[in-house]
């Protein structure tokens, strides 16, 4: 009895991802592809930033969640073409990144508003941060510094 | 020499280039000026050895002996390496650290939309995945050279330093020879003096924000990408990079 490929994509969005666990590995828009091949259960996952440490991470996620749902044989491929984009994000998603305090990426390249205060008189600290998806800005209303999901 | 031969020279080309600079820049972590500064760092090297696992992993493909990205990273001795000279200097300063940043960003960022075209599928994948990347890092290591060298007068004077240093090693960037002609000729990577030109206008465009005179030399150091002659100083960050597997081969985390 094989579940049906839509069931599986539930599952995986139930998988958080483990720099930001608020959203899905589905959310973050990097499961690319789910298929069977014979009885293997085929999943191609593209990296966010090519030296992202939490690829592997992901993948033993992604591994031991599908086990754990009773599939018994998984392959997980790496795809890199074509390349992750922001774009990809789900819009809830987006919405459990502003709730989580985390700006969701825009295309203007910086935040639109503070996930704290709503305010837009906004500063960046740096174009890097904590990980290698987000940038480091600071609130210049609330005076709090905040993480950007840099838009790529 | 068979294209094959010529296309796993050129992949340890622009891995060994990634490896060594990531290396080279990882070397500052924990140790930049601001945590701010420190984390842009790491993030830099962390992309870059990303990339590596990409462009070696590749290249060990296209040997076709079995060698993974780590082997050809861990266990090749120095004159194996082919990365350009300008990428195994040391850190110096921190204003050094980022001149050479600031010369390899604006050659990778005109180097790798070409190899997005390239007519070999997993180059151009590669390259366009690195892409973004790249255009973070030359963002950054641009603003950083002009906020320096039009700055203090201490600080401008150490960017010219710098500057003066590192210059020599940039013409062998854009210096072809076998290789180069080969991958040019099978559609991968482009010609040299094209890309040279594209960089000229870039860095001058830099440096005249930055308030730095590029030096009148046109004097290149050769031998990196070749293997020919290495400067004395990738032996040793080798011998950092590569203890562990050295010391006990094969170990895993
Ligand atoms: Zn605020």
């Amino acid at each position: 009895m094989t579940p049906d490929l839509t069931t599986i994509w539930d599952w995986l969005d139930q998988v958080p991802d483990p720099e930001i666990p608020v959203i899905s590995v589905v959310d973050l828009g990097i499961v690319r592809d789910v298929a069977w091949q014979g009885d293997t259960l085929e999943v191609a996952v593209t990296p966010t930033y090519s030296g992202c440490p939490a690829t592997s991470v992901i993948a033993i996620d992604i591994e031991t969640a599908l086990y754990d749902r009773g599939i018994q044989n998984v392959r997980i491929k790496t795809q890199i073409a074509p390349p992750w984009t922001t774009d990809w994000l789900s819009d809830k998603g987006r919405a459990k990144l502003a709730d989580y305090g985390i700006a969701p990426p825009s295309p203007a390249g910086g935040p639109d508003a503070c996930p704290r205060c709503g305010g837009t008189h906004l500063t960046r600290i740096s174009q890097f941060g904590s990980t290698p998806c987000k940038a480091h800005w600071r609130c210049d209303d609330c005076l709090e510094p905040f993480d950007y999901f840099k838009c790529i | 020499m068979t294209d094959q031969t010529s296309l796993f020279e050129y992949l340890l080309r622009l891995g060994d280039n990634t490896l060594v600079l990531g290396h080279r820049v990882s070397e500052w972590c924990g140790h930049a000026p601001v945590l701010e500064e420190d984390i842009a760092l790491a993030n830099t090297a962390l992309d870059l050895i990303g990339q590596t696992q990409m462009w070696l992993g590749l290249a060990g493909e296209v040997e076709g002996a079995g060698r993974s990205a780590d082997d050809l990273a861990m266990l090749r001795d120095v004159w194996d390496f082919r990365n350009l000279l300008l990428v195994e200097q040391p850190n110096g300063d921190f204003g050094q650290t980022l001149m050479r940043q600031c010369l390899f960003d604006a050659w990778h960022l005109e180097l790798l939309p070409d190899l997005t075209r390239a007519s070999d599928d997993r180059i151009a994948a590669i390259a366009a995945k690195a892409l973004k990347e790249v255009t973070y890092h030359l963002d950054r290591s641009s603003e950083t050279v002009i906020g320096l060298g039009d700055g203090t007068e201490e600080s401008h004077r150490r960017m010219q330093a710098a500057l003066d240093l590192l210059w020599p090693y940039v013409g062998e960037m854009f210096t072809p020879d076998t290789v180069d002609d080969a991958m040019h000729a099978a559609g991968i990577a482009p010609d040299l003096t094209a890309l040279r030109a594209r960089f000229d206008t870039r860095i001058d465009a830099i440096l005249a924000e930055a308030t730095l005179t590029k030096p009148d030399s046109s004097f290149a150091q050769s031998g990196g990408k070749t293997g020919f002659r290495h400067s004395e100083h990738l032996g040793h960050m080798l011998t950092q990079m590569q203890w562990l597997q050295r010391a006990y081969p094969g170990a895993t985390w």
